[in-house]
Parts: C-alpha cells; sequence; structure tokens
C-alpha cells in the first residue's frame, strides 16, 4: 500500500491527520501535472515572472586558471528572489491555487524558500506564515526582513536545535493544525509522498535546460553535473534529465562542515544511516538509538540531517557519488568564484563549485563540468565576512 | 482476545501517558506503579524521541528531559521489566517510527514482548505504512494500535477493519496538548468505527478535566490522558507520583459514571 517509494527510501511516515491531504495533494497534481492550461501558466510565469531559462555560462577565466575541465555554470543565482527555490514554488502555489487553497505555510532555513514562497504568495494573492529556526533568524536577518516586506509572517522556531529540521517540524505541527484551507510549499525533494516528486518535477527545468543548452553550445552531454545537497532539490533539478544517460557523472556536494571525521558536520550520506523522519525513509544523521543528530554546517540550506528519498536511491544504485566539502572549502570557493568570474555564489552553491575546483585541475581540456550555481550570495556576505573576523554594519 | 481490548470489556477505559526517563527513571517506575495502583486501565510510556513532531510543547519538553537524562530504548527496556513484576494492567509503547526502525523492527519488538509489553503507537505511521510494523507485531503477540483523526473521514472504516487492540481516535486537528474544547464530531467518528468493528474506542488529545473526561467517555469506550499528567509530572518532579494518582483517581471515577 505505501506509495512515492524510490527503492527502499520514500514513502508517507506522517500522522494520520495529514493523510488525506497528502492524497489530495496526489490527486490534484496527477490531474493538474498533465493539463495543459495548468502547464502553459506555469511556463508563463516561470519565463515571464522568475526569468527562465537560466543562462549555461561558460566560466572561461575560472577554467584557464584550473588549467582542466572546461566548466559551466548554471546560473540559478540569476532566477528571480536569487536562487532555484522559485522553480518548485511557482508550481505549488499555482497548484494549491487551483486546489483552492487560500494560504500557505513553509519551512525555511537560509530564507530562500521563504522568500521564494512569501514571493509567490504576494503574487498569487494568498496568505503565507514562513516558519524559521530562531538560530537561522539571526545567520539570515535580512531574508527575515524581505519575507515580512512581502507580506508573510514569519514564526522563529526555538524548539530543538533552532535551525532548518525544526522548521520543517513546526510546519508539519502548523499543518496537522490547519489544513483545510492551507497548503504546505515544501521547499525540497523531502517529506512525504508526493513531494520528492512534485518538488522534483517542478526543478527538473534546470536538467531539462542544461541538457539543451549544453547540446547547443557543445554538441554533446555534459561529463560531470555538480550541485550541493541538503535535502536535494536543486541537485535532483540538476541531476534529473541526466539520470538515464549513463555517461554523465551526477555528484552532489554535502556539507561536511568542520569535517565528516567531526560531530559538528551536515553531511547525511557521508555519515548517516538508514532512518523514517519528517514523512519518509532516507539517510539521517542519528545516534545508535535513532536520535536525530543536531547537524552544522556555515550554509543555513545544507544544514539538515537528512536528504531526499530519490538521493538515498541514486546513492544505493550508484548512480549518483556523494561527496563532502567542508565549511574552509566552501568558503575559498565562495571567494575564489567572486574574484575570477565576478560572480558571488550562495554559501551553499559554493559547496558544488569548491568540489568542482578539486575535480577539474585532475580532467583533460575536453571533459565537460556543469556545476549548478543554485543561488546567489548576496544573503551570505555578513557571514563570510564574520568567518573571515569582520564584522559588517549595514 | 488481547489483553488490550480485554481492559476495556467491565467499563469505560482510562489511559494514562508518560514519558519514560522523565524527570528520571526511577521516578518513572514510581508513577508507573502509582498510576496502575490509582485505577488506570491501560498505560501508554512514551519513548523519547528528539523530534516528536505529532507533539505539542508539554510532551515535547519530556521528551527533552528524558533524552537528557540519557533514556534510551535499552534502558526503557530494562523499566518495563522491573515494572512488570508489581504491575499488571496492559501497557502500550508509544514513540516514533525512527525509534523502532533504527533498533531493528524486528528486535524491537522481540524485546518489548518479553519485557512484557502488549502495543504500540507509532503516531508517524498511518495505514499504508503499517505493514512492516503491524506484522512485527504480530509476530510477537502485541496490538499495533491504529489512529484515525477529525480529517480521516472515509479512511476510518478502511482502518478500523484492520485495528488491534483499541482505536485511537486524535480528538481535534493540532498536535497534542491540553485543550479548551473539543469541538470535533466524535459521535461521528465514533459511529464509523461501530458500522465495521466492535474493537474499542479511546478519545485522546487535549483531555484534561473531569468534565471533558465525562464527555468523552460518554461517547466512546475509554480516554487517554497525556500532557495532563505529564504536566504535573514536570511540576512536581521526583514527588510526582502521589499528584499523580490522586489525579488518575478522580479520572477514573468520573469516567466510570459515563456509563
Amino acid at each position: 500500500m505505501s506509495k512515492g517509494r524510490f527503492g527502499a527510501h520514500g514513502g508517507q511516515y506522517i500522522p494520520e491527520t495529514l493523510m488525506n491531504a497528502v492524497i489530495e495533494l496526489e490527486e490534484a497534481y496527477d490531474f493538474y501535472k498533465n493539463d495543459p492550461a495548468f502547464n502553459a501558466e506555469l511556463s508563463a510565469l516561470l519565463n515571464d515572472y522568475a526569468g527562465r531559462p537560466s543562462l549555461l555560462y561558460y566560466a572561461e577565466k575560472m577554467t584557464k586558471d584550473l588549467g582542466g575541465a572546461k566548466i559551466y555554470l548554471k546560473r540559478e543565482d540569476l532566477n528571480h528572489t536569487g536562487a532555484h527555490k522559485i522553480n518548485n514554488v511557482l508550481g505549488q502555489t499555482l497548484l494549491a491555487k487551483k486546489m483552492g487553497k487560500t494560504r500557505v505555510i513553509a519551512e525555511t532555513g537560509a530564507g530562500q524558500h521563504g522568500v521564494a514562497t512569501a514571493t509567490a504568495a504576494a503574487l498569487m494573492g494568498l496568505e503565507c506564515e514562513i516558519f524559521m529556526g530562531e538560530e537561522d533568524t539571526r545567520r539570515q536577518a535580512l531574508n527575515v526582513y524581505k519575507m515580512r516586506l512581502l507580506g508573510a509572517k514569519v514564526h522563529a522556531v526555538t524548539s530543538g536545535t533552532a535551525t532548518l529540521k525544526d522548521a520543517v517540524s513546526e510546519t508539519m505541527r502548523e499543518w496537522t493544525n490547519r489544513v483545510a484551507d492551507t497548503h504546505y510549499v515544501l521547499g525540497s525533494v523531502m517529506g512525504p509522498h508526493p513531494f520528492p516528486t512534485i518538488v522534483r518535477d517542478f526543478q527538473a527545468v534546470i536538467s531539462k535546460e542544461i541538457k539543451q543548452q549544453m547540446l547547443e553550445k557543445e554538441g554533446r552531454l555534459p561529463d560531470v553535473v555538480f550541485a550541493c545537497v541538503g535535502g536535494g532539490s536543486n541537485a535532483i533539478g540538476a541531476f534529473y534529465h541526466f539520470i538515464n544517460d549513463k555517461s554523465v557523472y551526477l555528484i552532489g556536494c554535502e556539507a561536511a562542515g568542520r569535517g565528516v571525521g567531526t560531530p559538528e558536520t551536515a553531511a547525511t550520506i557521508g555519515t548517516g544511516k538508514p532512518g523514517i523522519f519528517h514523512g519518509m525513509q532516507s539517510y539521517f544523521c542519528q545516534d545508535e538509538y535513532g536520535q536525530i543528530a543536531p547537524v552544522y554546517s556555515i550554509s543555513a540550506g545544507l544544514d539538515y540531517p537528512g536528504i531526499g528519498p530519490e538521493h538515498a536511491d541514486l546513492h544505493d544504485r550508484g548512480r549518483a557519488k556523494y561527496a563532502a566539502v567542508t565549511d574552509d572549502e566552501a568558503v575559498d570557493a565562495f571567494e575564489y568564484l567572486s574574484r575570477t568570474e565576478g560572480i558571488i555564489p550562495a554559501i551553499e552553491s559554493a559547496h558544488a563549485v569548491a568540489y568542482a575546483m578539486r575535480l577539474a585541475p585532475l580532467m583533460s581540456g575536453d571533459k565537460l563540468f556543469v556545476i549548478n550555481l543554485s543561488g546567489r550570495g548576496d544573503k551570505d556576505c555578513a557571514a563570510i565576512a564574520r568567518y573571515r573576523g569582520e564584522e559588517l554594519s549595514e | 482476545m488481547s489483553d488490550i481490548k480485554k481492559a476495556f470489556e467491565k467499563n469505560k477505559a482510562f489511559i494514562a501517558f508518560l514519558t519514560c526517563g522523565d524527570p528520571d527513571l526511577e521516578t518513572s517506575a514510581q508513577l508507573i506503579a502509582a498510576i496502575a495502583e490509582a485505577g488506570a486501565d491501560v498505560i501508554e510510556l512514551g519513548i523519547p524521541f528528539s523530534d516528536p513532531t505529532a507533539e505539542g510543547p508539554v510532551i515535547q519538553g519530556a521528551n527533552l528531559r528524558a533524552l537528557s537524562q540519557g533514556v534510551t530504548a535499552e534502558k526503557v527496556f530494562a523499566l518495563v521489566r522491573t515494572v512488570r513484576q508489581t504491575v499488571f494492567v496492559p501497557l502500550v509503547f508509544m514513540t516514533y517510527a525512527n525509534v523502532v526502525f533504527s533498533y531493528g523492527t524486528e528486535r524491537f519488538l522481540k524485546t518489548a514482548a518479553e519485557a512484557g509489553m502488549d502495543g504500540l503507537i507509532l503516531p508517524d505511521v498511518p495505514f499504508e505504512e503499517k505493514a512492516d510494523f503491524a506484522a512485527a507485531c504480530k509476530r510477537h503477540g502485541l496490538d499495533f494500535i491504529s489512529l484515525i483523526a477529525p480529517t480521516s473521514k472515509a479512511r476510518i472504516a478502511m482502518i478500523a477493519q484492520e485495528a488491534e487492540g483499541f482505536i485511537y481516535c486524535v480528538s481535534s486537528l493540532g498536535v497534542t496538548g491540553v485543550r479548551g474544547e473539543i469541538t470535533s464530531n466524535i459521535d461521528g467518528m465514533v459511529q464509523l468505527v461501530r458500522e465495521v468493528t466492535d474493537t474499542p474506542v479511546a478519545v485522546g488529545f487535549g483531555i484534561s478535566t473531569p468534565e471533558q473526561a465525562k464527555t468523552m467517555a460518554q461517547k466512546a469506550d475509554g480516554v487517554i490522558v497525556g500532557s495532563a499528567i505529564v504536566k504535573l509530572i514536570a511540576e512536581h518532579g521526583k514527588n510526582a507520583a502521589p499528584y499523580v494518582a490522586e489525579y488518575v483517581r478522580a479520572m477514573k471515577q468520573t469516567v466510570l459514571q459515563a456509563e
């Protein structure tokens, strides 16, 4: 009877109170995903409002400097609201509206998903409430202001570790509290079925475009696609249309924090084991008794103890590789890309940049790399300055 | 017939909940004995979980206090073995899927059965995901308790048909915790259960006062009280047993009046 499985992973581990809501969501999605009018409306939003298609940019200076693989950047940072999150949010809020919902709620870590949800809610005239770990509201104060400016109510979550994991728990609690008129805009390819599939489908536009753009520019598929992975929505978006192209290496870059050998890490595939949490079976950072571990990363968006079930399955099947990148490496990459290409990446995306920088010099010049630059780094400047011992005042 | 189902046979049942290891395991042992002595018909033993997504702030707090004491499934099994020497009412574990799954579902239920447990409640395992857990429960003679909620509607018949022990009727939307009033149509939910099974129904979530307990017991076969008891334990700490016993005795009396 279990639905939404990716190999052993996925499923619907949620309170009974929410079951009819996810069933209703699945039925609505199954209808609208094949509805030409819905798809036309969503395409118009993505193109005219969010600025798609996003550019595939040849990073010539970086390529020459690293002296190996030819590097392209998929510029999701140029989307409206500054990250890939808007792809999913426009899809889900449009779906919520079609379903007659008048209110949306969402969790957010770095604040990008919260800002994107508040943006779409403003555009579509939906009431909006965002749940964000108190710790993250401090790390990402500017995004909190933006959400309020966009008309959303922001709740600082103080339970547990007061980060992304607790924001997800609190949003789920709120959904059980008020479900009839409310849609939960889950921000990543995680949670109970059908969310991992819905979010994947809305993010798959990234790999669809990469494929087309690469064929236009190089006449062939890329050799390696890199993306950072927390829950894994930008990564699955960048991987999806290449999963059946066996020649394309797919590499997800997890946040190692201070290192996978330390307790201060968020590398789920690197340090986690199978578990059931937040609606899904997948890999989770946890202790030997199944207590979810407090995780750490400099990046609020990757600071999550789990990973989406489809990634867990891609890992089990060996179809995608998952590598761990430390805070130090990510900060170096953040600064490197800024200086070399004049592009300030989100600290999340900098994890993917860092790993590509490690591999590129080892490759010959005919190898094609694509790094999914999932977001822009304006939001991170104060935190990175602090990391380097410099206090900024706005 | 399982011991849990039997506990509903004589009269309306009162089911008490506490989190094991809050404030410590020794006090939990005293509390379990006191609650049984005070007339509870079934006792739910919470095994703490780091992220109890179905709980309100009161039981979240109890989970944190217990975990800060280093409480593990292993230590809770030891607690059950100890209390089983003097407590004979049915005992039901209430925890989250990952606590069972990470221990090894089969090994967890085998150990639970040997320790003397009678049932298992997992609020994050709905009907669609119960197969592995329910099968392991069955192999070891435990009842896998199913929940129905005010949003369940047409799902109630499907859930009730396969229900074991008792059916946990979630009284209200939202998470666990004391509520001023319960507005859901409990009569309607119980009616839908009755159409397919004689498995007893107990109402939980938000019940704290004798009046609420009496009203709910009139509509169903029993009531479940968690947060109100956990609140007393939080207030009185290691000395909570007599206060909790007094509360349980009073609640049981009003539930009995609801015949």
